[in-house]
């Protein structure tokens, strides 16, 4: 048979012991493995864009039936200001980064129990999988934006220069969502009942975020408070690049830095219950 | 001769109850810190030790590169523990085991298979889960859908494949792993005979090729006819490790009395309430039998001793004989016996028993569920999985035919053989 390829990560001598508690992160290997997670991304993509009859549409349709009931609710009869866009447009560029944040941490709390019978089957760094998972909010992300352009231009703003600075925003949000998304992952696994508890969590989290209502609203001495939540800033941030308003960095850099230290204690915690996976799913 | 696995002092500790109660509760945890901060705050510190067990303990072994090492022991003697450990899908708990080379595993085809993709897909998702290249798999695709033949149906959902086609896809994909050392967990008791012989061809080929194989196997023809080195698992110790009929001889001569045998000791007894209680239950050839295994060809009996607590109970022993896979294979119980039906008991014990037939089982594992039943439909006791015995190959070793016949039963069955009139060339061929 065919020698194993010199390249191969499996090529050469593997030693097999019991991990000690506090593991590090070994990014090479995640490299090593980066088809699968592209396999793994590319088979969630494909099958939510293949199985539902409305295919793409459903990422178009539920920014915008959801834009619509919070423009009645919150902008009309709640009359919530709205930085002085119009309100509709307001919130679906709020809820478009919040919604990808939102589907990127239940698809990755899901994602590992989701494959069980991969991880008690097949060896692979396990941080593939909530890696993976992300993948489909990004691309639903991507085709509501489509979306975007035209709601702006009905209301008459034409998008500025502040434009380049949003796939930042987006890397922002991912860095966020991945560390919120693979904390959720592995206590979903430790903890059963968590699964129960996610869903409502991230509910309440999405008041606590300024998606409906302007960050401006906070009044001035208390907004730190608010971007706390790693989501504020980016979503704030997010929402003026593409409607020109002026943007706060102090609340981009906010998220970027508590979202950064996230991810890195959600992969040390990962990869110190990682072991224990096999056993528990 | 270098090794290709080698096995230093391997342990690997399970904590009893973890399958029932999979992760805890987090409610739970947070409302026990809430409520006893101290104690929560020990437990953390220190271990609770009885609650443990070893499924596998101080192994050591090396296999030798080109060893076709089969693996054998009874259910739960630590075969798949050490599998998944060797493939790195579980830790060990102590010690360390060396493995030179790629290593692909076949613990189940199919892995990672979804439903909505076409077969297409599958095989590529299939492939970069069990660790080829996309060149790689590029390469062999070909050989692959060959090799599955399902070619037709490449473009197709899998959803909508038979459960054989699915089989052969997968196992196809599995086949086509390049690997220095290939671990084997049964999977070949799949597909058609055709697609076996093919299989088996593979799992030649394989092994001449030099390549490292584990095999872990209740199919003792195969083991013996594939195999140069054998490894006998009890309890989650190594037994023996030698030439694979060493192995074998040892196995086939401990495999026999496994708890064929049960006591139930009077303490187990329940609430004053209770009927009637089951004290002892037993599997054994029958008497005249001459031999004290069961084979394919051996009557076995099964008995149950049962204590009745109130007398004039009507009081039947209701059996249920699973194979490994956990199919019922027959139930039967002691008031389906015309003569038995309404039975009033006396207290104290009494014995039942029944005759099971042979040839009738395939050779294989098997446990028992014993019930006990009053008035013919309320069930007083249920023990499952109470006995376990193990029925041996039998005569049957046609030459070439190396593999267990597939089947739950394997009834004698006799065939036939006459000159045959040429078939009416007057007539349409169908």
């Amino acid at each position: 048979m065919t020698a194993p390829i010199a390249s191969d990560i499996h090529a050469q001598l593997t030693v097999i012991e019991p991990r000690g508690r506090l593991r590090l992160l070994d990014l090479r290997e995640i490299w090593s493995f980066r088809e699968l997670l592209w396999m793994l991304a590319r088979r969630d993509i494909k099958v939510r864009y293949k199985e539902t009859v409305l295919g793409a549409l459903w990422a178009i349709l539920r920014p915008t039936l959801t834009m619509l009931i919070f423009s009645v609710v919150f902008g009309r009869l709640a009359r919530l200001p709205s930085d002085g866009v119009p309100y509709p447009v307001f919130v679906f560029a709020g809820l478009l980064p919040w919604m990808f944040f939102a589907q990127a941490v239940s698809s990755a709390a899901a994602s590992v129990l989701g494959a069980g019978s991969l991880i008690t089957r097949v060896y692979f760094p396990r941080l593939i999988v909530p890696l993976a998972s992300v993948g489909v909010a990004l691309v639903d992300l991507l085709v509501a934006l489509l979306l975007l352009v035209p709601l702006m231009l009905w209301y008459g703003i034409v998008p500025g220069s502040s434009l380049l600075a949003v796939p930042l925003m987006i890397v922002v949000a991912l860095v966020v969502a991945l560390g919120v998304g693979i904390a959720f992952a592995a206590i979903s696994v430790v903890f059963r009942d968590f699964r129960h508890i996610e869903p409502f969590a991230v509910q309440i989290w999405m008041f606590a975020t300024p998606v409906i209502y302007p960050a401006s609203m906070i009044p001035e001495q208390w907004r730190w408070l608010a971007y706390l939540n790693p989501v504020a800033g980016v979503v704030e941030g997010f929402r003026a690049c593409w409607l020109g308003l002026p943007l706060d960095w102090t609340g981009v850099a906010a998220s970027l830095w508590l979202g950064m230290l996230i991810l890195i204690g959600a992969v040390l915690y990962f990869e110190r219950v990682e072991r224990r996976f096999a056993d528990l799913i | 001769m270098t090794y290709a696995i080698k096995v230093e002092g391997v342990s690997k500790e399970y904590r009893i109850g973890a399958q029932h109660r999979p992760g805890e509760l987090l409610m739970d945890q947070l409302g026990g810190a809430l409520r006893h901060p101290l104690q929560t705050l020990r437990r953390a510190f220190v271990r609770d030790d009885d609650q443990r067990f070893w499924a596998l303990k101080d192994l050591d072994f090396e296999v030798q590169q080109g060893d076709v090492l089969g693996v054998v022991g009874r259910n739960g003697a630590g075969k798949s523990t050490l599998l998944k450990i060797l493939s790195r899908i579980t830790d060990p708990t102590q010690g360390r085991a060396l493995v030179r080379g790629r290593m692909a595993s076949l613990l189940e085809v199919g892995t990672g298979f979804h439903p909505e993709l076409s077969g297409r897909e599958n095989i590529f998702l299939n492939a970069t889960i069990l660790g080829m290249r996309r060149r790689e798999i590029e390469r062999k695709f070909d050989e692959i859908v060959a090799f599955s033949g399902v070619e037709r149906f490449l473009d197709t959902p899998v959803k909508h494949y038979s459960s054989g086609m699915y089989v052969r896809l997968s196992f196809a994909v599995a086949a086509h792993v390049d690997a220095d050392i290939l671990l084997v967990d049964e999977v070949l008791a799949v597909g058609d005979t055709q697609f076996q012989k093919r299989c088996l061809g593979k799992m030649g080929e394989v092994a001449k090729g030099g390549r490292t194989v584990l095999f872990v196997s209740h199919n003792l023809t195969a083991l013996r006819n594939l195999c140069t080195q054998g490894l006998y698992l009890e309890d989650g110790r190594l037994s023996l490790h030698g030439p694979v009929s060493d192995v074998l001889g040892k196995y086939t001569s401990h495999g026999t009395r496994t708890r064929g045998a049960v006591d139930l000791a009077p303490s187990s007894v329940p609430a004053a309430t209770s009927l009637a209680v089951i004290r002892r239950a037993s599997v054994q050839p029958q008497a005249d039998a001459e031999v004290a295994r069961i084979s394919t060809g051996t009557p076995f009996e099964i008995g149950v001793t049962v204590e009745v607590l109130q007398p004039g109970a009507d009081i039947g022993v209701f059996l249920t004989c699973r194979n490994e896979q956990g199919d019922a294979v027959f139930s039967t119980g002691s008031f389906f016996e015309a003569s038995l039906n309404g039975l009033r008991l006396a207290s104290g014990l009494h014995q039942f028993r029944c005759d099971v037939p042979a040839p009738l089982l395939n050779d294989g594992e098997y446990t028992l569920d014993v019930f006990l039943v009053h008035d013919r439909k309320n069930v007083l006791v249920t023990e499952t999985s109470l006995l376990s015995f193990r029925v041996e190959a039998g005569a049957l070793n046609v030459d070439g035919w190396h593999w267990r016949p597939v089947g739950v039963i394997r009834p004698d069955i006799h065939w036939q053989h006459a000159q045959a009139i040429p078939i009416g060339a007057n007539r349409c061929e169908v």
